[in-house]
C-alpha cells in the first residue's frame, strides 16, 4: 500500500476511482455507437491524405463532406476508400485527388465485399501504424542516447502567429533550459471545422496547427535537442473540432505532448458534447498508441469558478479524464492531468491549502506526469509581484513532484511571452527547483493539521460529486453545470451535425490494431 | 558598481514640485530616475552595453546605466537599466474623459432602478468574435463576481444573461433581439494586431445598420480597453484594468434613466 503524506484513505481514493470508471464506461457505450465528420478525416489522414484542393479545402474534408452530404457518413470512410481501392487501382492519394477534381464519385462505383475491402485497406494501414511507430521508436531512441531534462519539466509557450519566429524563440527558450515547447494555436482555430495547410506565417495570439508547421518546429527542436544534449518535447493542442485529426497529424510528425482533455471543448468552446466525446476517444486512442503524454485542462475550470470552493471539480474531473483515458488504452504514465494554482493571493494560507491540494494530486495519480498550471487569473499586470506568485507556485512544483510545470510568466494578461519574460520565469523556476530540489522528501506534514484537513475534505466532495454524476449521467450533469459554472445542453453548441450513429458494416480497424499496439 | 554605497552624481537640480513639469520620482524630487528593461537583438559585450546606453539617452534619459544584461540566445540581449529621465508633461493641462455617473455598490443599484425605472434591466454579455477569453465577461456577470464585487447576475435589477466567448457578432446581435436587450456589453482579451478594434467597429456598424444603436447602452471593456477608446469607437462607455461590476451596473443604471427620463414607468 502507498504511504499517504496526507494521511489520505486510499481505500476511498479506490472507491472514488470506481465511481469515475462507471461515468466512464457509461459514456463509452454512447461513444461507442457513433462517429463524427473529424474522426473519419483523420482516417484518411492516417491513409497519408494530405493536400488541398483548387479553394484550399483538405482533401481529407472533401472526402468526409461527400459522404456526408449523400447521408453516408454512418458506413464511414474506409469502406468507400478500400472499395475505390479495389475499383480503379489507384492509391488513397490519388483517389482523393480525382474526388476533389470531380473525377470520381465513391459512391457510385460498383460495390466489393467487406472482406475484400479491408484486405485492400490492410497495406496501406500498416504502412500509416509502421510511420508513426518508427517515429515513436526515433523520440525513444533520443530520450536514450541524449536524454531529457528532470521533472517537473519546464514548459513554455511560444505564440508568434509565424512559425518561422516561433522557431527563433523555441530554440532560445531550449537554450535557456525549457524542456518543453509549446506553440499557442491561434484564437479562433478551435472552431475551425478544417486543418489548414502549409507552414503559416499569420496568426492572432498564436500559430496555426498544420501537419507542415508541425514538421518545421519538431526539426528545430531536435537540432537544438542535439545542441543542448537534451531532448525537447513538443506540444500542441488536440481540442476543438479537429481533435483526432490533429492526434494524427502529432502522431506522424513526432509531437510528444497534447493537451487532450474529454469536457474542455463542451465547456469553454461550446462544441456540442456528443461530438467532443467521440472525438476525444478516437484521438486518445492515437495519442496512446504514439506515445504521446496528453494533457487536459481541469486548470480552466478555475479561471471561472472559485480555487477554493470548486477545487473538488478539479479532482473530480482529473478522475474521469483518468478513466476515459485508460478506456482508450492511454497508460498512466501518459496522463498529464491537469491541476492549477489559481487561489487569491490574498487568502490567508491559501499557499497551504495549494500545497495540500498539489500533494492530493499527486498521491491519488502516482504515475501520471501531473500538468501543473501557474496562476493567472490574478495576475494583474503587477510584474514584480506577479513573479513571486510564480516563485511560491515553482516551490509547491518542486516540492509535490509535479511532472510537467507550466512556467508563469510575470507578464500574463499583458502580452504573449517576450523572450526576456521566458528567461525570467524560467530563471526564476530553476533556482527554486534546485534550492529546494529535497524539500518534499524533508518535510512532513503535520497531522490533522491545515494541509492534511485541506486534502481529506476535497477528496471527500470530489467523492460525493463523482456520485452524483454516476447517478445523473455525465451528459446530464454538464446540462446541470457541474464544471466551472457552466451549462451546456445534449443537442447544443457547435459540430453536432458532424456526428453520425455507425451503420452497419462500419470499418476502424486502427482503434483495435492501436491497442494492440501493433508494430511498437 | 566602483561608485560604492551612495550616489556621487551632482544633483544641483531644483527639488521643488511643480506641476506644470512633472517627471519621474526615484527618491529626491525632480530627480527623473527610472527603471527601463528590454533586449536587443545584438550579441552580448562592451558593444551591446555602449549600444543600450546609447538607445537610453535617445529615449531621453540622462546618466544611463545598464546594470545587468544578459544574452538569452545567441544574438539577443537583455537588459536592465536605469537613466534621468529628461523629459516633463505639464500635469496641470491633462484632460482625462471618464465614465460620467457616481459608482454605486450593488444595493444602491438595484434600489435606484427599482425606484426610477421599476422593472429589471435586461443585460446581454459575451466576449465576442474570435476572443476565446471568458474571464472578462465573467468577471462582470457571474453571480460570484471578482475580488469581492459581485457580478450582474447577483443583482436583483438586472437580468444578466452570459452568453460566453466566442459569439460572432451577427448572432450577438440576434440574441440581444430576441431577449431583448437593455444593454450590451462586449468583452475584449485578445488585442494582437488590433483584432479587437476591428470586431468592436463590425459591432457597432452592423447596430446601425440594423436601426439599433441607439436602442441599447452599448459597453465595453477589457484589460486593453479604455472610456476613450470605446467613445472613439462609437460605444457608450468603455472598462479597462481596476473596474468592476459596481462601475458597470451604475453606469448602465444611471445611462438608462437619463434617456428615458420622463417617459411613462
Amino acid at each position: 500500500m502507498q504511504e499517504s503524506k496526507l494521511g489520505l484513505d486510499f481505500n476511498k481514493v479506490a472507491h472514488a476511482k470506481d465511481v469515475a470508471r462507471n461515468i466512464a464506461c457509461d459514456v463509452q457505450k454512447f461513444v461507442d455507437q457513433y462517429t463524427t465528420v473529424a474522426v473519419e478525416r483523420t482516417l484518411c489522414r492516417l491513409l497519408g491524405i494530405d493536400g488541398v484542393d483548387e479553394n484550399t479545402v483538405p482533401l481529407p474534408n472533401v472526402l468526409v463532406a461527400d459522404i456526408k452530404d449523400k447521408g453516408l457518413l454512418g458506413r464511414g470512410i474506409l469502406y468507400f476508400i478500400g472499395n475505390a481501392i479495389i475499383a480503379t487501382g489507384l492509391t488513397p492519394q490519388q483517389i482523393a485527388e480525382k474526388v476533389a477534381a470531380g473525377e470520381l464519385d465513391l459512391t457510385r462505383l460498383e460495390g466489393h465485399s467487406d472482406e475484400e475491402i479491408h484486405k485492400a485497406l490492410k497495406p496501406y494501414i500498416e504502412e500509416s501504424l509502421k510511420r508513426i511507430s518508427a517515429r515513436r521508436a526515433k523520440k525513444e531512441h533520443y530520450l536514450k542516447t541524449i536524454g531529457e531534462g528532470s521533472k517537473p519539466y519546464l514548459y513554455v509557450i511560444v505564440a508568434t502567429g509565424n512559425i518561422y519566429e516561433d522557431v527563433v524563440q523555441a530554440q532560445a527558450a531550449a537554450r535557456q533550459g525549457a524542456d518543453i515547447i509549446a506553440v499557442i494555436r491561434t484564437t479562433g482555430q478551435s472552431l475551425l471545422d478544417y486543418v489548414p495547410y502549409g507552414a503559416t506565417t499569420e496568426g492572432f495570439g498564436g500559430t496555426f496547427a498544420t501537419q507542415e508547421n508541425f514538421r518545421i518546429m519538431r526539426k528545430a527542436l531536435d537540432e537544438v535537442g542535439e545542441e543542448v544534449g537534451r531532448y525537447i518535447r513538443l506540444c500542441n493542442y488536440c481540442s476543438g473540432l479537429c481533435m483526432p485529426e490533429i492526434a494524427a497529424m502529432g502522431a506522424l510528425e513526432g509531437l510528444d505532448v497534447m493537451l487532450n482533455d474529454a469536457l474542455y471543448g463542451i465547456l469553454f468552446r461550446d462544441i456540442n458534447m456528443q461530438r467532443t466525446l467521440v472525438d476525444q476517444f478516437m484521438s486518445r486512442v492515437i495519442n496512446g498508441y504514439a506515445g504521446v503524454i496528453i494533457n487536459t485542462g481541469e486548470d480552466n475550470y478555475l479561471t471561472t469558478a472559485d480555487a477554493v470552493e470548486e477545487a473538488h471539480t478539479v479532482l473530480a474531473s482529473d478522475l474521469i479524464n483518468e478513466q476515459l483515458a485508460l478506456l482508450a488504452g492511454l497508460p498512466e504514465e501518459q496522463m498529464g492531468l491537469g491541476h492549477a494554482f489559481e487561489m487569491d493571493p490574498s487568502l490567508e494560507n491559501g499557499f497551504l491549502l495549494e500545497l495540500a491540494q498539489a500533494q492530493m494530486i499527486r498521491e491519488i495519480f502516482p504515475k501520471a506526469p501531473l500538468k501543473y498550471m501557474p496562476p493567472t487569473k490574478f495576475m494583474t499586470g503587477n510584474i514584480f509581484r506577479g513573479h513571486i506568485q510564480d516563485a511560491l507556485f515553482n516551490m509547491i512544483g518542486i516540492w509535490t513532484h509535479q511532472g510537467i510545470q507550466l512556467l508563469g510568466m510575470p507578464t500574463e494578461a499583458i502580452h504573449t511571452p517576450f523572450m526576456s519574460d521566458r528567461y525570467l520565469s524560467i530563471e526564476n523556476a530553476k533556482y527554486i527547483f534546485g534550492n529546494m530540489k529535497s524539500i518534499g522528501e524533508e518535510m512532513e506534514f503535520k497531522k490533522d493539521g491545515i494541509v492534511q484537513r485541506r486534502a481529506a475534505e476535497v477528496l471527500s466532495k470530489a467523492t460525493n460529486l463523482l456520485e452524483q454524476l454516476e447517478s445523473e449521467g455525465l451528459f446530464t450533469a454538464l446540462e446541470k453545470g457541474i464544471f466551472a459554472d457552466v451549462k451546456r445542453p445534449k443537442n447544443g453548441g457547435k459540430g453536432l451535425e458532424g456526428v453520425a450513429p455507425k451503420a452497419e458494416g462500419y470499418y476502424n480497424p486502427f482503434v483495435q490494431l492501436m491497442l494492440n499496439r501493433e508494430f511498437i | 558598481m566602483s561608485g560604492g554605497l551612495y550616489s556621487t552624481e551632482k544633483n544641483d537640480f531644483d527639488k521643488t514640485l511643480d506641476l506644470t513639469a512633472v517627471k519621474p520620482y526615484g527618491d529626491t524630487m525632480n530627480d527623473g530616475k527610472t527603471q527601463i528593461s528590454f533586449t536587443l537583438p545584438v550579441a552580448a559585450g562592451d558593444e551591446a552595453i555602449e549600444a543600450a546606453k546609447q538607445l537610453m539617452r535617445k529615449m531621453g534619459f540622462e546618466n544611463p546605466l545598464v546594470v545587468y544584461h544578459k544574452e538569452l540566445t545567441e544574438g539577443y540581449t537583455f537588459f536592465n537599466c536605469y537613466g534621468s529621465c529628461t523629459h516633463t508633461v505639464d500635469f496641470t493641462s491633462i484632460h482625462v474623459p471618464k465614465v460620467e455617473g457616481t459608482k454605486w455598490d450593488m444595493h444602491e443599484t438595484d434600489e435606484f432602478i427599482r425606484a426610477n425605472i421599476g422593472r429589471p434591466l435586461v443585460v446581454v454579455g459575451a466576449s465576442t468574435g474570435t476572443d476565446a477569453h471568458t474571464v472578462g465577461i465573467d468577471a462582470i456577470m457571474n453571480m460570484k463576481g471578482f475580488a469581492g464585487h459581485y457580478g450582474l447576475e447577483r443583482y436583483e435589477m438586472f437580468e444578466a444573461h452570459n452568453l460566453g466567448s466566442q459569439v460572432p457578432n451577427d448572432e450577438f446581435i440576434a440574441k440581444a433581439v430576441e431577449l431583448g436587450a437593455d444593454a450590451l456589453l462586449v468583452s475584449q482579451t485578445v488585442t494582437q494586431k488590433d483584432v479587437h478594434i476591428k470586431n468592436m467597429v463590425e459591432l457597432v456598424e452592423m447596430l446601425e445598420a440594423e436601426g439599433l444603436r441607439d436602442k441599447v447602452i452599448l459597453v465595453c471593456g477589457g484589460p486593453r480597453i479604455s472610456h476613450e477608446l470605446a467613445k472613439e469607437l462609437g460605444y457608450d462607455a468603455g472598462f479597462g484594468m481596476n473596474t468592476y461590476a459596481d462601475d458597470v451596473a451604475s453606469f448602465v443604471a444611471q445611462e438608462y434613466e437619463r434617456r428615458h427620463k420622463g417617459e411613462k414607468k
